[in-house]
């Protein structure tokens, strides 16, 4: 290809520049360090400029990928994620994460190629309509149509993605607009100072009188649980919330979205509640009379049957936005803004009303949760001599004998419940996985983004052997960019968590769940890949392994831990099922049945007294 | 049936940012969120940046509440009034071709003339009438004409604006339908 010919004729101003080149220095302009990408046709204009660009390009295997990478950067950094990809099957391979990014609220900005202006409509070579399939997967997306309009958008791309509800922004660039070779993709650059959002204007202080009657309820409960999600990180309002929980003396179950926000060893923090929730942070939600939902949204994995959802209790909501308030539960009280400003102003309420000297006496409400600490907490048994390793047991392990502040990435399986459960998370932005969505291959590009975002830090993906093999392309990218990764791979020979709603509510017959053990071969896999790979199969060796993956830090390292193929995730509260009705591990049931019973004979008995 | 006059509806009116896919975007949300609409009439406004939609909604199928945050989310939609019958200004236009037989055409003409409707075309056997006015009167023209033989017939969907505040003086007498 020769040079672009329009050049000579237009770098008169040293202002002026096309297309591609306003892109990139638009992604300058935000900040952007990394870009997640895979070049093409439509988008190969803007790879030219790459080249002599003040950002890192990491070229990944498959666009999903990208995505992910993103995604993960993301979680881990609190900077929005970007990625960039072609048109066509490009545009089509990042739905998925741009889905997840939407149901988990991570601000992600995705460009993608399109074909040239004059031949959209016309099917042509890898078109298609990248803004209409995403509609409903992004906050918002843009279809570009002038070079000039380049860095609004990008700009208006990035304050929407990071502003309000955090979300994921697809950028669609038509070819002809960013190619060099087009004189009318050359403009005067120029970056706005203003944004032309006039429908764009999230609301973010919430209102004096929500905060007040927040307090007022605060105060009257004798049952209170704050119920955390995802949100209060979004809001970077991990300092607030302990200064709030420790002030109340309340006790915190922090979701899936939100493990980490709350540190899980302080003696208020009762664990995750939900389909795979502590039992005490299940069962204390459903006896409150008081739930702070706190950036959490109540989704049907932590609410069971909506109906019988705390049924007693009264609801404070806060969340950014406005549509949460109402859609599932009606809220008592309604207080829409940042879960961390609205924090901070209720603290402030609460001091001035005394607190925490003033805090009602709640030891009733406290013994009985501390009972059910007590009689049911995690548990599961150790293997017998012989047997596979217990995936509680490895991820036990490996949470002991790594730093504190690592970074966990999970995929989606049982793996993941059994990592939520387990890893013990004292700092924010420790745990990334993809809760809303609940997509399988998520884990290594994420780990992948979030290492590359936090190059000091530790980060393990705890994966399944199904996810591994949905993404694992993504270790050659990790091996190429030095993007030293550790996966633990949690081998159990099956889709373990379909197989276990197969064994419990369809009789067990077993359908299309087993992968095997051996195929692939996950350690030679992994070397191929430019891998350390090992495989341990014995718990005598788990703390060795595990101590070598910790100390390689030039490599992507995976260590295969086989694991028990039948072990169930428990407890459990079947889908659709009310949350009264948990189930415990084996072990605890008999006691959970004479607890229920007792429970029930107390109430007969209270009725015919009554 | 669920006719477009129906006090169960409720009309929105939602002013837009006059850009591509918008349309697409109100139209998407409540397809895939089960919601769903009566009827949908968009147009400029007076300023060429911003457009207006009028959408008539089923609140059967979800909480209005619910419907109206969802779509104050859409990044383009500036805002969003909900307008009760009661407190809006409601019209609508139909226009329909009629069987109309040399005995049936007086009657025809004297149901259009009671309802202050128009004749738009007359042939040998048909006719072709219009009617603008609230969307109940065009409820009843429309039950009326089906005895005769309904071979076509259109509607826009209703348009609406919020009534004139009381105390705003109003400058001319509105023909209230
Ligand atoms: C992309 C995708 N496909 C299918 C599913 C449904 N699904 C949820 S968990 C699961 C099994 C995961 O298996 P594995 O990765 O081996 O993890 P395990 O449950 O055994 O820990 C499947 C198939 C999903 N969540 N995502």
């Amino acid at each position: 290809m020769s040079g672009p010919a329009a050049n000579d004729a237009t770098t008169a101003s040293s202002n002026r520049v096309n297309g591609g080149e306003a892109l990139i220095r638009s992604l300058e302009m935000e900040g952007v360090e990394i870009v997640f990408g895979y070049p093409g046709g439509a988008i190969l204009p803007v790879y030219d400029p790459i080249i002599d660009a003040g950002l890192r390009h990491v070229l990944v295997r498959h666009e999903q990928g990208a995505g992910h990478m993103a995604e993960g950067y993301a979680h881990a950094t609190g900077k929005p994620g970007v990625c960039m990809v072609t048109s066509g099957p490009a545009a089509t391979n990042v739905v998925t994460p741009l889905a997840d990014a939407m149901l988990d609220s991570v601000p992600m900005v995705c460009i993608t190629g399109q074909v040239a202006l004059p031949a959209i409509g016309t099917d042509a070579f890898q078109e298609c309509d990248t803004t209409g399939i995403t509609r409903s997967v992004t906050k918002h997306n843009f279809l570009v149509t002038r070079a000039e309009d380049i860095p609004r958008t990008i700009r208006e791309a990035f304050h929407i993605a990071t502003t309000g509800r955090p979300g994921p922004v697809l950028v669609d660039i038509p070819k002809n607009i960013v190619d060099a070779n087009n004189p009318d993709a050359y403009f005067e650059w120029e970056w706005p100072d203003d944004l032309d959002l006039p429908g764009y204007n999230p609301n973010v202080t919430p209102g004096d009188a929500d905060i007040e009657a927040a307090a007022d309820l605060l105060m009257q409960a004798e049952r209170p649980v704050l119920y955390v999600g995802g949100g209060v990180l979004k809001a970077r309002g991990a300092q607030a919330l302990l200064e709030l929980a420790e002030m109340t003396d309340i006790p915190v179950v922090t979701t899936l979205m939100a493990r980490g926000a709350f540190p899980d060893t302080h003696e208020l923090c009762l664990g995750m509640p939900g389909m795979h929730g502590n039992y005490t942070a299940v069962t204390a939600i459903q006896r409150s009379d008081l739930l702070i939902a706190m950036g959490s949204r109540f989704d049907d994995r932590v609410t069971g049957k909506v109906g019988a959802f705390a049924p007693d209790a009264k609801v404070i909501h806060v969340d950014i936005d406005p549509a949460e308030h109402g859609k599932v539960r009606k809220p008592d009280v309604s207080v829409v803004g940042d879960c961390r400003i609205a924090m901070e102003l209720l603290n402030e309420v609460l001091r001035q009303r005394g607190l925490p000297e003033s805090n009602p006496d709640r030891s009733p409400w406290k013994q009985q949760v501390s009972g059910w600490l007590e009689k049911y907490p995690l548990t599961y048994q150790q293997s017998k001599d012989g047997e596979l390793l217990k995936p509680q047991y490895v991820i036990e392990r490996l949470r002991d004998l790594s730093p504190s502040d690592t970074i966990v990435c999970s995929g989606v399986g049982q793996h993941q419940m059994f990592a939520s459960q387990y890893w013990e998370f004292n700092h924010p932005y420790t745990w990334i996985n993809s809760g809303g969505l609940g997509t399988m291959g998520f884990s290594i590009p994420a780990a992948i983004g979030a290492k590359a975002g936090m190059p000091d830090r530790t980060v393990w993906a705890i994966d399944g052997d199904g996810c591994f093999q949905m993404t694992a392309q993504e270790l050659v990218t990790a091996a190429v960019e030095k993007i030293p990764v550790k996966i633990a791979l949690l081998n159990n020979s099956f889709l373990g968590m379909v197989r276990q709603w197969q064994s419990l509510f369809y009789e067990e017959r077993l359908s299309e769940v087993h992968l095997g053990y051996d195929l692939p071969n996950y350690v030679m896999l992994a070397e191929a890949m430019g891998c350390v790979a090992f495989r341990v199969e014995d718990v005598d060796e788990v703390d060795d392994v595990i101590a070598k993956a910790n100390e390689i830090n030039d490599r992507p390292v995976v260590v295969e831990f086989r694991c028990h193929a039948d072990e169930n995730v428990y407890p459990m509260v079947p889908a659709g099922g009310s949350n009264d009705d948990v189930i415990v591990d084996p072990s605890q049931s008999a006691l959970l049945d004479a607890d229920r019973a007792a429970a029930a004979a107390a109430a007969a008995t209270e009725g015919t007294n009554a | 049936m669920n006719r477009p006059g129906d006090l169960a509806h409720h009309t929105l009116s939602v002013l837009v940012e006059n850009k591509a896919g918008v349309l697409a975007r109100v139209a998407d949300l409540f397809a895939r969120r089960g919601y769903n609409i009566v009827s949908l009439a968009v147009a400029p406004t007076d300023d060429v940046a911003f457009s207006r939609i009028t959408i008539v909604v089923d609140v059967e199928s979800a909480p209005l509440e619910q419907i109206v945050k969802q779509l104050f989310k859409l990044i383009n939609i500036v805002e969003i009034q909900e307008l009760s019958a009661f407190d809006a200004v409601e019209r609508e236009l139909m226009i329909a071709t009629i069987e109309a037989s040399t005995e049936t055409r007086t009657q025809i003409v004297e149901l259009v003339n009671i309802f202050e409707g128009k004749i738009l075309a007359v042939g040998t056997a048909a006719i072709t009438v219009s009617l603008d006015g609230a969307p109940s009167k065009i409820d009843d023209f429309e039950t009326l004409l089906h005895d005769y033989g309904i071979r076509d017939l259109q509607r826009t969907g209703r348009i609406a604006l919020p009534k004139m505040d009381r105390s705003v003086p109003v400058l001319r007498a509105v023909n209230e339908a």
